[in-house]
């Protein structure tokens, strides 16, 4: 460990809140509908998409109708990438935007990669500069990537609008919020974020693949496309699917250690400015900071676990020789699967960024990381989303959580629960409850389902294998990780754990197995579909109730202590829910140095 | 509901044109424009020649002939041995030979594998190999892990400060140069923290190479 990495850990927290801080200001803004600095940029074409799209936005919607019309657009869009994706190579010619001629991948492989891309999860089978021509990078998986963040946001803001709605049933409207989400607050970002990476030394550019011969007399082809463009949203939105196979950790996506941090920063500003937009529409900005507070502790140990595990290095480095402290002109560590630019600290900060939320990007290989380093991405799936989370994910899963908290919160001091000056009923109770137990419930389940069917080990990479051909933890933990990633919508992977298998670029003669591809599908969708319409019919439920001013008796939710229970409610659920299936897998690698 | 519907593939087919064509071809263009040399890749030409780009790493090894003359292939990757010229890029996991640039890849070793074991070990006694008679008192405890752990794109550009000047000895001595020139290029191409205290330093293995070319006549 060195001090430049604490330090690197601890500035990105300031530099964060910062710039978080006036943005959800900016947002709370963009969703009372009030006049913003970009109003006079954005009115024009936002009445325009408006009168396209054939909507008033002044039509409200009760949770019912938002939820309706969130569904279809999302089926519309699943249906349209399907098409693009299986139609890649439609004229069998290689042109501009498919400049290698690559074919489709397999309809099971494509099945599982729009279901992915729709449900902001991002899990990717396929590895981009082998297998997506250009095109489909930019109208299939681009555009998907501004959808799913933009479906996310509204979700949240719908659920804020339900808490604080007073005796009505409307939650807004799902086309001008979706319409607001992405002119006022993804366009923006998206387009400075494109900018400055290029600035920095990403790529952009259509481009066939180059043909660079080395000064030792070897030939070496390099991949191009437009890169910086995906890469700026994929960031913004959490989505997380990278451009190349590599995604993150790919010197065209992610050049330099000052582009790491911006990438990070992009990563968790819409998700951390989101919760101080949830304290301003509240009418009550230490809302938002009493959440704020329980998230960036939670990051905070994540992180500092993290750096602690991967500086010490892996037992399997420890015992081949290798000396893994710190030395003169080295950062030691366990650099497995790591870039040199981004060293122990860049590394392992950037895996927590990317886990806590459901962003699912990777600058290093998880499944290198060490028993204990690679539980941390396993523990920040385990609390589903819920420390900062996915854009709006995050939010509304923690909204869900302070309502559980509220609960016991009563239950322990013996009153009715009220949260916001609302009376929470049984219904509500049993609706959050739902909306928390639904993912580990799918997480668990495919998990079960692959690692005791024959089917499901086939995905297992064979170096996760021991000499004996038995599998092992790290065949355990690929395997669990792969269904805990794509229920949480993260995307994420211990990318050993395999779902296609192709052997030359382009497709032709490559096959995807069914089974990996279609649990993994139907995973993200029934994971990522379900707590929707569970937190939108809790913002439903809520938005008719009266408000009663706070008493005496009422429990706060402004202050420390209600932090800590909140803590207490997030780690209780997760860590009962999980910590058996964990046990099996990272922390028996963290607890022994013994090889497999 | 029907409303809904035509919303809906109204709302895609306009979405995707403004966000799958309008935004990222407006990003192209003015990167073409701002940004050219970035844009595309940070392509290095020596004498007119592509030789690579400057952030993604290349394989410093000559191909292995055969007893009949020809480049040794498993697997259809060309096998490769250090050239002690140049500096070395860190491990690959790559298919199709190291730093394959067409199809990034993890090497996906696990940390408690006796496959991780095995190939650290190999990678160690390998650095050895390579380095010891020009530098004497090289051990294993000495050998810095970024030159035995695989990148995790399989085309990191860069080597750590303390890798390069292990290896300056022998390409000093290889070269027929003093140390200290070396040590100055390294130096010169050693890229520092991000905003000083993200990432760790790292040297640029393409450009240093270059650079010694261009000082000792050139590629052979």
């Amino acid at each position: 460990m060195t001090l430049t990495g604490w330090l690197t850990i601890v500035l990105f927290a300031v530099i964060l809140t910062a710039l978080a801080l006036p943005l959800g200001g900016y947002m709370a803004k963009v969703y009372s509908g009030e006049r913003v600095f970009l109003s006079p940029l954005f009115a024009g074409p936002e009445r325009f998409l408006y009168r396209v799209l054939r909507v008033s936005p002044d039509r409200e919607q009760d949770w019912k109708s938002y939820a309706k019309s969130l569904l279809i657009f999302s089926l519309a869009g699943w249906l349209l990438l399907y098409v693009i994706l299986r139609t890649q190579n439609a004229f069998y010619v290689p042109h501009a935007l498919n400049p290698l001629g690559y074919h489709s991948a397999p309809w099971n492989v494509t099945f599982n990669t729009v279901s992915s891309f729709m449900t902001n999860t991002n899990w990717q089978y396929y590895s981009g500069e082998t297998t997506m021509s250009y095109l489909s990078q930019m109208i299939g998986l681009t555009v998907q990537n501004w959808l799913s963040a933009g479906v996310g946001i509204v979700v949240a803001v719908a659920l804020i609008r339900g808490i604080i709605g007073r005796s009505g049933k409307s939650l807004g409207n799902f086309w001008e919020d979706l319409v607001r989400t992405v002119l006022y607050v993804l366009t923006p970002l998206s387009v400075i974020a494109a900018i400055v990476l290029v600035s920095q030394g990403a790529l952009q550019n259509l481009s066939s693949y180059l043909t660079a011969h080395t000064v030792t007399g070897l030939t070496q082809s390099i991949a191009m496309g437009p890169t910086a463009s995906q890469e700026a949203i994929k960031m913004l939105g959490t989505n997380g699917g990278g451009f190349f196979n590599t995604n993150s950790a790919h010197p065209f996506e992610n050049p330099t250690a000052f582009t790491n941090l911006f990438e990070m920063l992009l990563v968790l500003i819409i998700p951390a400015a989101l919760i101080f937009t949830y304290g301003r529409m509240t009418g009550n900005r230490r809302q938002g900071y009493a959440i704020y507070g329980v998230v960036m502790f939670m990051f905070l140990g994540a992180a500092a676990v993290a750096y602690i595990a991967e500086a010490h290095g892996s037992p399997a480095q420890h015992a081949a020789g290798l000396h893994t402290h710190v030395i003169s002109g080295s950062g030691g560590g366990n650099m497995e699967g790591k870039e040199q630019r981004f060293g122990i600290a860049g590394s392992a900060l950037f895996d927590v960024v990317t886990t806590v939320t459901s962003c699912g990007a990777v600058n290093s290989a998880l499944e290198s990381f060490t028993g204990i380093g690679g539980a941390v991405p396993f523990a920040n799936l385990s609390a589903s989303e819920v420390i900062f989370g996915g854009v709006g994910t995050g939010l509304y899963s923690i909204l869900l959580y302070v309502l559980l908290a509220v609960f016991i919160g009563g239950l322990m001091v013996g009153r009715t629960p009220e949260w916001l000056g609302k009376k929470l009923e049984a219904r509500e109770i049993k609706l959050a409850g739902l909306g928390i137990l639904i993912t580990p419930l799918a997480a668990l389940f495919c998990t079960a389902l692959a690692t005791a069917s024959k089917s499901g080990r086939a995905s297992i990479a064979e170096v996760a294998l021991s000499k004996a051909g038995s599998n092992t933890p790290q065949g355990f933990s690929e395997t669990f990780y792969a269904y805990l990633s794509q229920a949480n919508n993260n995307g994420s992977a211990f990318a050993g754990y395999t779902g296609f298998i192709q052997p030359n670029a382009g497709n032709l003669g490559s096959h995807g197995i069914t089974f990996a591809n279609l649990l993994g599908g139907f995973d993200m969708i029934f994971a990522r579909y379900a707590p929707i319409l569970f937190a939108l019919a809790v913002a439903g439920a809520l938005a008719g109730k009266r408000v009663t001013p706070a008493g005496l008796g009422t429990m706060r939710t402004d202050n420390t202590t209600f932090s800590v229970l909140l803590i207490g409610v997030i780690v209780l659920v997760g860590a009962l829910t999980f910590f058996p299936a964990l046990l099996l897998g990272p922390i028996v690698q963290g607890l022994t140095t013994h090889l497999f | 509901m029907r409303r809904d519907i035509v919303t809906s593939i109204i709302g895609i087919v306009v979405f995707t044109i403004l966000l799958g064509l309008v935004y990222p071809l407006v990003i192209t263009g003015v990167s073409q424009v701002a940004f050219p040399g970035n844009a595309n890749g940070q392509q290095i030409k020596v004498n007119g020649k592509l030789v690579g780009s400057k952030i993604i790493g290349q394989n410093f090894g000559t191909p292995v002939l055969e007893k009949n003359g020809k480049p040794k292939e498993v697997k259809g990757a060309v096998v490769t041995e250090a050239d002690p010229r140049y500096f070395q890029s860190r491990p690959s996991a790559t298919e199709g030979g190291a730093n394959n640039a067409a199809a990034s890849t993890f090497s996906n070793k696990g940390p408690n594998s006796t496959k991780t074991e095995e190939a650290d070990a190999e990678n160690i006694k390998a650095y050895i190999e390579l380095n010891k008679p020009y530098d004497p008192g090289l051990t294993a405890a000495q050998v810095p892990v970024d030159a035995v752990n695989t990148s995790a794109s399989g085309l990191d550009p860069e080597i750590s400060e303390a890798n390069a000047r292990i290896q300056a000895n022998r390409v000093a001595a290889v070269r027929r140069l003093p140390v200290a020139t070396v040590d100055g290029l390294v130096a010169d191409y050693t890229d520092a923290r991000g905003l000083g205290f993200s990432g760790e330093p790292g040297v640029n293995v393409l450009e240093l190479n270059l650079a010694l070319d261009r000082l000792t006549g050139g590629t052979r």
